[in-house]
């Protein structure tokens, strides 16, 4: 009762600043533009109606949607774990803790809560992000004649699988903003993370021998490998090398737990003051 | 649901690093008054109520509620309304929907929210951001959370900081409306003159020890208290005074009498048929008495008690 009090009482934290429907309309705009140009250029490319288009991986033939559709993990992963981190760091930020901690005293039901809360959030931004590759990228295809798959029941379990990878990201949002409580902090420090250190590391250690076994278990190489396709692996990361989807998710899951309880046990527990 | 609870601090201590913020506080508040928290700024207010309210963790000793340590209360916000600092709020959210968030994780329903805000002057500014607020308002609006769920305790933290005069004394008769009603008060402040015509009972706070607990009339012990008097004929007074039982002792502008309060002093004369030509109560002033307190050169009985029961 108190969990479900306190995660309805999250939940309308959420709605009721204009945060969530800003990053909601950025999501759609970028990486539905995104996978509707790229499906566009590809599938132009696939039928030979572009010419000019041989810098460009070609064959990719069956792969084609999963790869448009994969954007949305791919790309779309840095949303909910911004949406994840602020759902604690804005906490911090605006000393709603204090409130919040009369409300909820136990501290392990307000974090379990937002937890909770951030599954119905990776569930909104999850189902944005993935809509927005299938209708903008799928509806590319379909009109440069490349069949976008969507009869297919694995292109749905694909769907579906990401859907999981976005929950799970922006549960691992809140759990590193339970350890970095500075908001600007934590912003910076996850696009510096997922838009440059781990590309850079997963492309460069691809031309390493033996790194690519360690960076597959980096968190976004984890959720690709859940997802089960993307860009990454079409450019040379190599798809054999990535870990099966189960295990992506396991590791992506683990993440999750190591940094809640680190975050939960030197942070979280701290003294309000 | 307005049943005041006794809120009871035993031998509490909170320690950061090297330093002891609150130091063996042991002191016990009852319902139906309001109860003053006076000491200086930093003597351990903030970190003693915070301890009460399971925001920051003794180091030693507990502070509870009606026997209960915070976090065990089922209903917290039902049972006990805090006021603590004037910038818990995210700006962009509309003062309802910031009480709908609190009113939606203690299970009260909506509709105190509307209630909350009528009760402290918001009601017509309910839909507005919180960003757009003066800090007369944000006040108004951390109060409103504490009465949420219409708690038979009320904790605030320095309430009136930042309120106007009329603010000021809008609160303190809300407070006492509220005591009145028999719920327990406890209310924390820094200035003097603030508590002094607003409690009905203290607790003084310095350097995290607690140096008086009791009445506030107490504060000044009644045997430092004397009343001077004067006559034309100070020798026909004196003897009235000292048939009455009483002695006095002679100044230079009359006679002071101690235990005796001016009312008994000026019955004394009547009875004697002595026209007075001064009558007046002498004594060390409220605020003396708590600077000395403060800085120990004073101790009050109430304190010592409160170290023997260690």
């Amino acid at each position: 009762m108190n969990l479900v009090n306190a995660t309805r009482s999250e939940l309308s934290k959420q709605f009721s600043t204009s945060v969530w429907w800003v990053l909601l309309i950025v999501l759609v705009l970028y990486i539905g533009g995104t996978a509707g140009g790229m499906a566009a250029v590809f599938a132009a490319g696939e039928n030979g109606s572009l010419p000019g288009t041989t810098s460009l991986p070609t064959g990719l033939g069956d792969r084609l949607p999963s790869l448009i559709y994969g954007l949305a993990t791919a790309m779309g992963y840095v949303f909910p774990l911004v949406v994840g981190s602020l759902l604690v760091t804005g906490e911090y930020r605006h000393k709603t803790l204090t409130p919040t901690f009369l409300a909820t005293p136990r501290r392990g039901i307000a974090l379990s809560a937002k937890m909770l809360a951030g599954v119905v959030m990776g569930l909104v931004f999850g189902v944005a992000a993935v809509g927005s590759t299938v209708a903008a990228g799928g509806g590319m295809l379909a009109l440069f004649g490349v069949d976008p798959q969507l009869a297919r029941p694995e292109t749905w379990a694909f769907l579906g699988r990401m859907l999981l990878a976005l929950v799970l990201w922006v549960l691992l949002g809140i759990a590193l903003g339970t350890l970095i409580r500075n908001q600007i902090a934590a912003v910076v420090g996850i696009l510096a993370f997922t838009q440059f250190v781990e590309p850079i590391a997963r492309v460069g250690a691809s031309m390493v021998e033996g790194l690519a076994d360690v960076v597959r278990f980096l968190p976004g190489a984890a959720s690709d490998a859940l997802a089960g396709d993307s860009i990454y692996a079409a450019m040379g990361g190599g798809a054999s090398q990535s870990l099966d989807w189960w295990a992506g998710g396991l590791v992506l899951a683990a993440y999750v737990v190591v940094f809640a309880v680190i975050g939960y046990a030197v942070s979280w527990r701290r003294d309000v003051a | 649901m307005a049943d005041g609870q006794v809120l009871e601090f035993t031998d509490v201590a909170k320690r950061f690093g090297p330093v002891a913020a609150v130091d063996g506080l042991t002191a016990r508040v009852e319902p139906g008054a309001v109860t003053g928290f006076l000491g200086p700024n930093g003597a351990g207010k903030t970190t003693t109520l915070r301890m009460l309210l399971g925001l920051i963790a003794p180091t030693s000793g507990s502070a509870t509620i009606g026997g209960r340590r915070y976090r065990d209360l089922k209903h917290p916000l039902q049972t006990v309304g805090a006021v603590l600092e004037s910038s818990s709020f995210h700006p962009g959210r509309s003062a309802a929907a910031h009480l709908r968030v609190y009113a939606h994780a203690a299970g009260i329903a909506a509709s105190r929210v509307d209630d909350a805000l009528g009760i402290v002057g918001l009601g017509d500014v309910a839909g507005r951001k919180v960003g757009g607020f003066s800090l007369g308002m944000r006040q108004r609006l951390g109060l409103a959370y504490a009465l949420l769920g219409d708690p038979g305790v009320l904790v605030l933290d320095e309430p009136t900081n930042g309120l106007d005069p009329e603010g000021i004394r809008w609160i303190r008769r809300f407070l006492r409306d509220l005591a009145a009603e028999g719920r327990t008060v406890l209310v924390s402040s820094h200035l003097l003159a603030e508590v002094q015509q607003s409690v009905d009972s203290l607790m003084i706070i310095t350097r995290g020890h607690l140096v008086y607990q009791g009445g506030i009339e107490n504060v000044v012990p009644q045997d430092e208290i004397a009343t001077v008097v004067d006559a034309d004929d100070r020798e026909a007074l004196r003897r009235a005074i000292a048939a009455a039982g009483f002695e006095s002792d002679e100044r230079r502008t009359g006679l002071a009498v101690r235990g005796a309060d001016a009312p008994t002093v000026g019955r004394i004369a009547a009875d004697a048929g002595i026209a007075l030509t001064a009558l007046q109560r002498k004594g060390p002033a409220f605020e003396e008495v708590f600077l000395e307190l403060v800085s120990g050169t004073r101790v009050h009985p109430s304190a010592e008690n409160g170290e023997e029961t260690r």
